[in-house]
């Protein structure tokens, strides 16, 4: 999700760190007697909150959050589903420090559909790198809140008045008479309280788990096998399928030339065709996927009524071209000054094209969906998912049942990084669904890794021109980008024809360099793939575009890159302190080329980029090897405002750095003839571990508004080593990935 | 056939050729062993046989019939492994968590031949894939591990 991402009409007023106005209505204890702090979690507890009202403020009933058991630990339903960016460390972190209990007595799981949760912006998904600062402030009142009401609670059973009373983690005190009473005690009591009208919330300067590198609560699961995953999941009855699918996107299963004999194979149930797929019912899923690649399908050709069909022609390098040869300005997003009129009476005008490929997610736990009907004719799913609401409202509509019969259950991620988001062909769970229904059994559908990377939604490919003006004294005084391709949150939302779809420019434009004369266009050319989100979306290109076109522009000027971006930052301190920190942690900026005590050749390049909320300064070191681009260390600077959890941080920085690194080097979805040429991490490389470099991370806290963390740390990654390539190249990085280049001619 | 499987001997009644993984999660409900590729590729299907890491989403099960399997289920129970899922916690390696089954099994059976492993031991035994980009804090639990 892009940090623009209009979900809904509420979104834009608040995103970008702004809390989004909560009011504080609504009760516990009559509207929600099943929900109490501290009883056994109700059986029917989805369904009663799917009842719930309508006019319910979300993240203001303790109750759908918060279960407090006798043993004192507590159960807390979160708004944001687990997939590796330590969520629900960072909310028990959050709320248990305004409850009063330390996170470690948390356990986590993600909420069920309901009004409660509708945390982003009025509607619910996790991402945008938006979960943190977007409840924050929400879930410390919310454990102030509960906090409050077990105080009241223990007031009454001790018979003092609550002003007497304060708390340890874990318990209420009564300091005067030395009594204490556990949380799990009154929890029962302290549930059937109202919500307290107004909360104090602990001081800052007093926290005791915020903003400190607590452990994660899902790290010895994670290390001993016990986390599930949705591919885990199992319910008695349950039967295996697997597909396979057309493969370009709108054809249909027509004849089935060895259906009989298919049928015939060891535990195979039934064999069914689908939308778009066909599926093979077994008692096991080997069993499932050996007959469903057997089947000899005959597959039509897309017709004209399908969405998005895949053209039985299409190539990415025919695609990449025509994004090239597409001409004109487009439609102008970001304007200051005049650009055109700088650029034409510059000293210097530089000219660029910069272009990137599509890619894959790539997690590596592949699509499934865990499908049950119940007798009472409600549907249940455990589905991987970002977004519990959007993927409930579409499987009603594949079911044909009411939404609130569709009970969802979202288990944590084996990676997302975008992947889970409602993208109708690339998820099992309505084939799953239909399939359930057919055979009148449970079924569990997983997609084989090939069938992932076939129907995965990419993050689109791009081209961008640019045109920089400079001064006599090689200063940039123009900057003019126009981005041609088309961006997810236009695919996914809707966009207007003469409206510029942020996800295709976020990176190009936005950025902080003071640049007098600039312009950002964009040309919107229909992808005839299905696109969407990628860890950090328009950024994950175009701040690679942007920054190493500042090179180009630097070098022009004959100017240090660094010293150029300290000279055009000099009016914003939070980034000139932030760049000055990256160039700190890495020792002082040096460009090179230098030599290394291993008596290699290396380059520095810098890059920054301010996504999410977030601002961020990378700097890399890179050499080359036989031809081999090593990248050795990676330096990244962040300023998120704000923190929670610096472990968590620093251990999403590494991420980031991978990723970013992995797509700048080695990745590229590459279609011939309508068909990805790669079907498996053998035709797609991602980055291994003897590529990993080094990361150092440093955290500034300018205490700005908080910003995301999930993804900032991506965009700076891969024009950092483009920039420092350059140097030891002695030529332009312009496409990616860059292991697509000949290098042996320039070792050093 | 007979599959020993952490010291218990299990009977199973499938096709010989059915990859090791597909019988451990869906015949014997052990998942803690991971599906990613099944291209031998990932390495989150990492399970010891006969103390050697072997990818079991390639590996027949026919083929391991008498050999002694361990699996990340009774990682915590061997004394190498003991120590691997301690260095991997004190780490905190995990981030989604989905290929750690598989590195925790590859790290325990470099552990279990090589006590004391060099970077360069460890760079050759560590290469299964993560896409969170854990592998600094991987190659670190191995250290840490080697040296409890």
């Amino acid at each position: 999700m892009n940090d623009m991402t209009p979900i809904n009409p509420e979104v834009q007023a608040s995103y970008n760190g702004k809390p989004f106005k909560v009011s504080r209505r609504g009760f516990l204890g009559a509207s929600l007697g099943a929900l109490v702090l501290g009883v056994t979690l109700p059986a029917a507890r989805t369904r009663a909150l799917a009842a719930a009202p309508a006019s319910v403020s979300p993240g203001s009933r303790v109750a759908a959050f918060l279960e407090i058991r006798p043993d004192s630990t507590v159960l807390f339903r979160s708004a944001f589903i687990e997939g590796g960016q330590g969520i629900f460390t960072a909310m028990a972190q959050i709320v248990g420090e305004e409850l009063d209990v330390d996170p470690a007595n948390f356990v986590v799981e993600g909420a069920p559909p309901g009004p409660d949760y509708l945390l982003t912006g009025g509607g619910r998904f996790t991402g945008g790198s938006m979960s943190v600062r977007m409840s924050y402030d929400t879930m410390r009142k919310l454990g102030a809140s509960a906090r409050q009401m077990l105080l009241q609670a223990a007031a009454t059973k001790l018979g003092v008045p609550a002003s007497e009373l304060s708390t340890e983690p874990g318990r209420v005190v009564h300091a005067t008479s030395g009594r204490t009473v556990a949380y799990g005690e009154i929890a029962d009591d302290a549930a059937k309280l109202p919500l307290p009208a107004d909360v104090a919330l602990r001081d800052r300067a007093n926290f005791r788990w915020i903003g400190k590198p607590f452990a994660r609560l899902d790290a010895r699961d994670k290390s001993t096998g016990k986390a599930k995953y949705s591919i885990d999941q199992t319910i008695d009855g349950m039967l295996y399928a697997a597909v396979q699918h057309s493969p370009r996107l709108g054809g249909e299963p027509e004849a089935l030339q060895n259906e009989a004999d298919v049928q015939g194979m060891p535990g195979v149930h039934s064999i069914h065709r689908l939308p778009g797929a066909v599926a093979v019912v077994a008692n096991s899923w080997w069993r499932a996927r050996r007959a469903v690649e057997a089947l000899q399908v005959n597959w039509t050709e897309a017709p004209s009524t399908a969405s998005h069909p895949m053209p039985a022609d299409f190539s990415s390098d025919a695609h990449m071209a025509k994004l090239k040869a597409t001409s004109g300005d487009g439609v102008a997003f970001e304007t200051e000054g005049d650009a055109a009129g700088t650029l034409a009476g510059a000293a210097r005008v530089i000219e660029a094209v910069y272009d990137a490929p599509y890619l894959v997610h790539g997690q590596l736990e592949p699509p499934s969906a865990l499908a049950r009907w119940n007798e009472d004719g409600s549907l249940e799913l455990w589905i991987p998912n970002q977004a519990p609401e959007m993927f409930q409202a579409d499987a009603a509509k594949v079911a044909g049942i009411a939404p609130e019969k569709v009970i969802i259950h979202s288990p944590m991620l084996g990676g997302f990084f975008g992947r889970h988001f409602l993208y109708q062909t690339a998820n099992p769970y309505p084939q799953a669904i239909l399939l359930a229904k057919a055979v009148g059994r449970p079924i569990k559908l997983l997609w084989s890794r090939e069938e992932e990377f076939l129907r995965d939604a990419l993050r689109p490919m791009a081209a961008v021109r640019f045109r920089g003006g400079l001064d006599a004294s090689g200063m940039p005084v123009a900057l003019s980008a126009v981005a041609v391709g088309e961006g997810p949150t236009g695919r996914w939302f809707g966009r207007q024809p003469n409206k510029v779809d942020s996800s295709a420019v976020e990176g190009i434009a936005g950025k902080v360099y003071a640049i007098p004369n600039r312009r950002v266009g964009q040309i919107h050319v229909d992808d005839p793939a299905i696109i969407g989100f990628w860890r950090s979306v328009g950024h994950s290109m175009n701040d690679f575009f942007y920054e190493t076109f500042f090179d180009e522009m630097a070098d022009a000027g004959q100017q240090d890159p660094y010293e150029l971006r300290l000279r055009l930052l000099a009016g914003s301190p939070r980034h000139k302190t932030l760049l000055e920190a990256v160039a700190d942690l890495s020792g002082g900026w040096k460009r090179g080329p230098f030599a290394a005590e291993d008596g290699t050749r290396r380059a520095r390049g810098v890059a920054m980029a301010s996504p999410f909320g977030s601002e961020v300064a990378t700097i890399a070191e890179v050499s080359l090897r036989d031809g081999e681009i090593a990248v050795h260390d990676v330096w990244v600077a962040i300023d998120p405002g704000s923190i929670v959890n610096p472990a968590i941080i620093e251990a999403q920085m590494n991420s980031a750095v991978a990723l970013g690194l992995s797509s700048a080097l080695l990745e590229e979805v590459v279609y011939v003839n309508g068909v990805p040429q790669a079907r498996n991490y053998d035709g797609y490389q991602i980055l291994t571990p003897d590529r990993m470099p080094r990361v150092h991370v440093r955290i500034v806290e300018s205490g700005a508004p908080m910003g995301g963390i999930g993804e900032p740390g991506l965009p700076g990654v891969p024009p950092a080593v483009a920039n420092a390539l350059s140097v030891l190249a002695g030529e332009r990085v312009r496409s990616l990935p860059m292991s697509k280049f000949d290098l042996k001619e320039v070792d050093g | 056939m007979e599959l020993t499987i952490n010291g218990t001997k299990h009977q199973v009644d499938i096709e010989p050729d059915t990859p090791l993984l597909w019988v451990l999660r869906d015949e014997l409900a052990m998942t803690g062993t991971k599906y990613g590729c099944g291209l031998a590729q990932c390495g989150a299907c990492t399970v010891l046989v006969d103390g050697q890491a072997t990818r079991s989403c390639v590996t027949p099960v026919e083929s391991v019939a008498g050999a002694d399997i361990m699996t990340i289920e009774a990682v915590a129970d061997d004394p190498v492994g003991q120590k691997v899922v301690e260095a991997w916690v004190a780490n905190q390696v995990a981030q989604c968590g989905y290929c750690q089954s598989g590195q925790v099994m590859a790290a325990t059976a470099l552990l279990k031949q090589t006590p004391k492993p060099t970077d360069e031991d460890i760079a050759g035994a560590m290469v299964n894939l993560c896409r969170c980009g854990t592998y600094n804090a991987i190659a670190a639990a191995v250290r840490d591990a080697a040296q409890a």
